[in-house]
C-alpha cells in the first residue's frame, strides 16, 4: 500500500498546517500595522498612534470593525461566484505554504516539484480574481479584475523564467535540496574559495553573479504579482477605488487582504530560498569566531535566519510601494512583454552556459 | 486502499463536472466547472505517481488556457442574460459524428489495455527527470515541432487581433 | 526498508532522492490536505459574519458601488481584443517555460546536444515574440 492513512490523521501533519494558519494571521496583523507606521515615517507622519501604546493595537481595533460589518452581496452580482471568490483566492495562496518551511525541518511538505507547485499558486490566484471581478457585477472591479489578470499573467513569464534560471543552477526544483546546495557550495562567483567563511558568502547571488539580476527580475516580477505599488494599477484608489474587491466588506474583504499579505510572505519566502540561503545563517566565520557554525542549523536558528531575512524583503516591498509612483497601465505591461521577458530568458540561457562551461 | 477511494471519488468527480460544463447554460460556470475538472484530472494523474504531469496540469490547463477562455467569454459578452439558442444545424451533426467517431476510437485503444501492471510501469516515469531525458533524446522531433506548432499559434492569434482592431 | 527510513530521518535533505518514490508521492497527500483545510479556513473567515451579525437590507446598500451615484448600465462590459492575445501570448510563453523545466533538471546529463535543442526551440518562439513586437501587437494606445 502507497500510502499510510495513520500518517494523515496524526497531529504531525495537522499542527504544522495549523500553526502555518496561525502564523499567517499574526504576521498579516503585525504587517498590515508595520506597513502603516512604515508609510507614516516615509510621509513624515506620525501614523497610527491612539490605540494601546504607539498605535500597536490598532489593527485589532480594526479586525474587531471588520468583524461588526455585515457581507453586503450585491443585488446584482452573482451570489455563488461572489461567495466562492474569496475562499478561492485565499486556499490558493494558503496552499503554497504547502510546499515553504518556516524553519529547517522535516515537519513539512517536501515535495519534488515544489518551485512548479508555486507558479500553480500564482496562476489559481488569477482564476480567483477573475471571479472576483466579474461576480460583483460592477464596473470599477471588472476594469480592477482585468487589469490585475493581465498584470498577472505577464509577469508570471518573468517569474517563471528566474524560478527556471535558479533550478538550472542547482539542476533540481526541489527547495530542500537547493537550501542545502546553498550550504555546500563555497566557490564565489568561480573566483576563490569561501568554503570556510560559510556566511553570506555562500549565498547563490554570490556564488552566481547574474543570479543578482535574476533577483531583481524575480522581485520585481513577484511585487507585480502581489498586485503592489508601483505596480497597483488594478486597486488604482483614484481611478478603481479598490480594484477587483470593491464589493467585498467584512471578512469577506478581510480574507481577501490575508491573501494578498500572505502572498507577500510567499515571494519573500522563495526569493530567500532562492538567493539568500534559505535558512542558513548569513554571518561568516571570521578568525576563531565561527559565527557561521555557531549560528547554523538547529530549529532556533533555521527559523530566526529565514523568518528575518523574509520580513527584510517584506519590508523592502514596503519601502518600494511607498517610494514609487504607480506606472500606467500601458507601461506596466509593455516593461513585462518588453524589458522582462526577453532580459530573463537571457538570463536563464546564460545561466545554462556558465553552469556547463564557466562554473562546472 | 486511499488510493482506490481517491480514484473513484476524483473520476465520479470529473465526470460530473465534465457534464455539468456541457449542460450548463453560463459559459462562465462552464469554464469555471471545467477547471475543477482539470484539478481532478491533475489529482487522477498524481494517484498513477505522475507527478509533473498533474502540476502542468494544473498549470496549464487550469491556470493559462482556462485564462484565455475566461478572457473569450467576457469578449463575447454572453453572460447570464442571454443563452445561446439552441438549433439543429450541420455543425451539430457533424459533432455528433465526430464524437462518435472519438469514443468508437477511444474503445479501441481501451480494448488491448490492461489496467494491471500499467501503474507499476508508471512508477518511476513520473519523475520530471525521466521526462526530461526522454523528452530530449527519443522525442525530440515532437518536442522540436511542438514550438513550430506554438508560433503558428502565436502568428494566428495576432492576424485574428489586428484584423478586428 | 527500515535501513532507509533511519537514513531519511537523519538526513532529509541529502537523502530525498535515495526515498522511493511512493514515500515521496505521500507528501502530496499532504499537501491535499493543506488544501481542504485552507478551503475550509477560508470558508469560515469569510463568512463568519453570516453567522454572527444579523443583516439589515436596504435598496441602496445592495446597488453596485459607483461612488455614491446611481449605476449607469451593466458593468457586462466587451473587451478590447487586446486582452485576448496577451493571454494567447501568455500560454505559448507559459508551455515553453513548462518545457523548459524538465530539461533544466537535466541539462548536464543531455550536454551540448541538450543545449542546442532547447535553444533551437526558444529561438523559433523568440521568432515569434519578435514578429508579434515588430507588428506591434504589445503597443497599447
Amino acid at each position: 500500500m502507497l500510502f499510510n492513512l495513520n500518517a494523515l490523521i496524526t497531529l504531525e501533519l495537522l499542527l504544522p498546517i495549523t500553526l502555518t494558519f496561525v502564523f499567517i494571521a499574526i504576521y498579516a496583523l503585525l504587517g498590515v500595522y508595520a506597513e502603516r507606521k512604515i508609510a507614516a515615517f516615509i510621509q513624515d507622519r506620525v501614523g497610527p498612534d491612539e490605540v494601546g501604546y504607539k498605535g500597536t493595537l490598532q489593527t485589532f481595533a480594526d479586525i474587531l470593525k471588520l468583524l461588526q460589518k455585515e457581507i453586503i452581496v450585491p443585488d446584482s452580482a452573482d451570489k455563488i461566484l461572489f461567495w466562492l471568490a474569496p475562499i478561492l483566492i485565499f486556499a490558493s495562496v494558503f496552499a503554497g505554504f504547502a510546499v515553504l518551511p518556516f524553519m529547517h525541518s522535516e515537519y513539512y511538505v517536501n515535495i519534488n516539484l515544489a518551485l512548479l507547485w508555486v507558479m500553480t499558486i500564482v496562476s489559481i490566484d488569477v482564476i480567483g480574481i477573475i471571479m472576483a471581478g466579474w461576480a460583483s457585477n460592477n464596473k470599477y472591479s471588472l476594469y480592477g479584475s482585468m487589469r490585475a489578470v493581465s498584470q498577472m499573467i505577464a509577469y508570471e513569464i518573468p517569474l517563471g523564467f528566474a524560478i527556471l534560471g535558479v533550478a538550472v543552477i542547482y539542476g533540481t526544483l526541489n527547495i530542500n535540496q537547493i537550501i542545502t546546495m546553498q550550504s555546500i557550495e563555497g566557490y564565489t562567483w568561480g573566483l576563490w574559495n569561501t568554503k570556510n567563511y560559510g556566511g553570506f558568502f555562500l549565498w547563490s547571488i554570490f556564488q552566481h553573479p547574474h543570479l543578482l539580476l535574476i533577483f531583481l527580475i524575480f522581485f520585481t516580477a513577484g511585487i507585480a504579482e502581489c498586485n503592489r505599488a508601483p505596480f497597483d494599477i488594478p486597486e488604482a484608489e483614484s481611478e478603481l477605488i479598490a480594484g477587483f474587491h470593491i464589493e467585498y466588506s467584512g471578512f469577506a474583504f478581510a480574507t481577501i487582504m490575508l491573501a494578498e499579505y500572505a502572498n507577500m510572505l510567499i515571494i519573500s519566502l522563495l526569493s530567500v530560498i532562492m538567493f539568500f540561503g534559505g535558512w542558513n545563517s548569513p554571518l561568516p566565520n571570521l578568525g576563531n569566531f565561527f559565527l557561521y557554525h555557531w549560528t547554523n542549523g538547529g530549529l532556533f536558528w533555521s527559523s530566526f535566519w529565514l523568518l528575518t531575512k523574509s520580513f527584510l524583503l517584506i519590508f523592502i516591498m514596503m519601502w518600494i510601494r511607498w517610494s514609487w509612483p504607480r506606472f500606467r497601465a500601458d507601461q506596466l505591461l509593455q516593461f513585462s512583454w518588453k524589458v522582462l521577458l526577453p532580459a530573463s530568458l537571457t538570463l536563464v540561457i546564460f545561466s545554462v552556459l556558465w553552469k556547463l562551461w564557466l562554473h562546472p | 486502499m486511499v488510493e482506490t477511494v481517491l480514484f473513484w471519488v476524483l473520476a465520479v468527480l470529473s465526470i460530473a463536472t465534465a457534464l455539468a460544463v456541457i449542460t450548463n447554460r453560463n459559459p462562465m460556470y462552464s469554464v469555471l466547472l471545467l477547471v475543477v475538472n482539470f484539478f481532478c484530472i491533475g489529482g487522477l494523474y498524481l494517484t498513477l505517481n505522475a507527478e509533473f504531469i498533474a502540476v502542468i496540469q494544473i498549470i496549464v490547463y487550469a491556470g493559462a488556457i482556462m485564462v484565455l477562455f475566461l478572457f473569450v467569454v467576457m469578449l463575447l459578452n454572453l453572460g447570464s442574460e442571454k443563452s445561446l439558442e439552441p438549433a439543429f444545424d450541420a455543425k451539430k451533426g457533424l459533432a455528433f459524428l465526430l464524437g462518435l467517431a472519438f469514443l468508437a476510437e477511444m474503445l479501441v485503444a481501451m480494448k488491448d489495455f490492461s489496467a494491471i501492471g500499467s501503474a507499476k510501469e508508471t512508477f518511476e516515469y513520473g519523475k520530471v527527470e525521466k521526462i526530461g531525458l526522454q523528452l530530449m533524446t527519443q522525442y525530440v522531433y515532437p518536442f522540436e515541432m511542438i514550438s513550430v506548432i506554438l508560433l503558428v499559434a502565436l502568428i494566428g492569434a495576432l492576424m485574428i487581433a489586428k484584423k478586428y482592431n | 526498508m527500515k535501513n532507509y527510513f533511519e537514513q531519511y530521518l537523519q538526513n532529509p535533505c541529502l537523502n530525498y532522492n535515495l526515498a522511493p518514490f511512493s514515500k515521496r508521492m505521500q507528501e502530496y497527500y499532504g499537501a491535499f490536505i493543506m488544501i481542504a483545510i485552507g478551503l475550509g479556513l477560508a470558508l469560515i473567515l469569510s463568512n463568519l459574519q453570516n453567522i454572527l451579525i444579523r443583516k439589515r437590507f436596504t435598496e441602496r446598500k445592495v446597488m453596485p458601488y459607483e461612488s455614491g451615484m446611481d449605476p449607469v448600465g451593466t458593468a457586462r462590459d466587451r473587451f478590447s481584443i487586446k486582452f485576448y492575445l496577451i493571454a494567447m501570448l501568455f500560454i505559448l510563453f507559459d508551455i515553453e517555460i513548462i518545457f523548459m523545466y524538465p530539461w533544466a533538471v537535466q541539462y548536464k546529463q543531455l550536454g551540448i546536444f541538450g543545449f542546442i535543442e532547447m535553444f533551437s526551440f526558444v529561438l523559433i518562439l523568440f521568432v515569434g515574440y519578435i514578429y508579434v513586437v515588430k507588428k506591434g501587437g504589445l503597443d497599447w494606445n
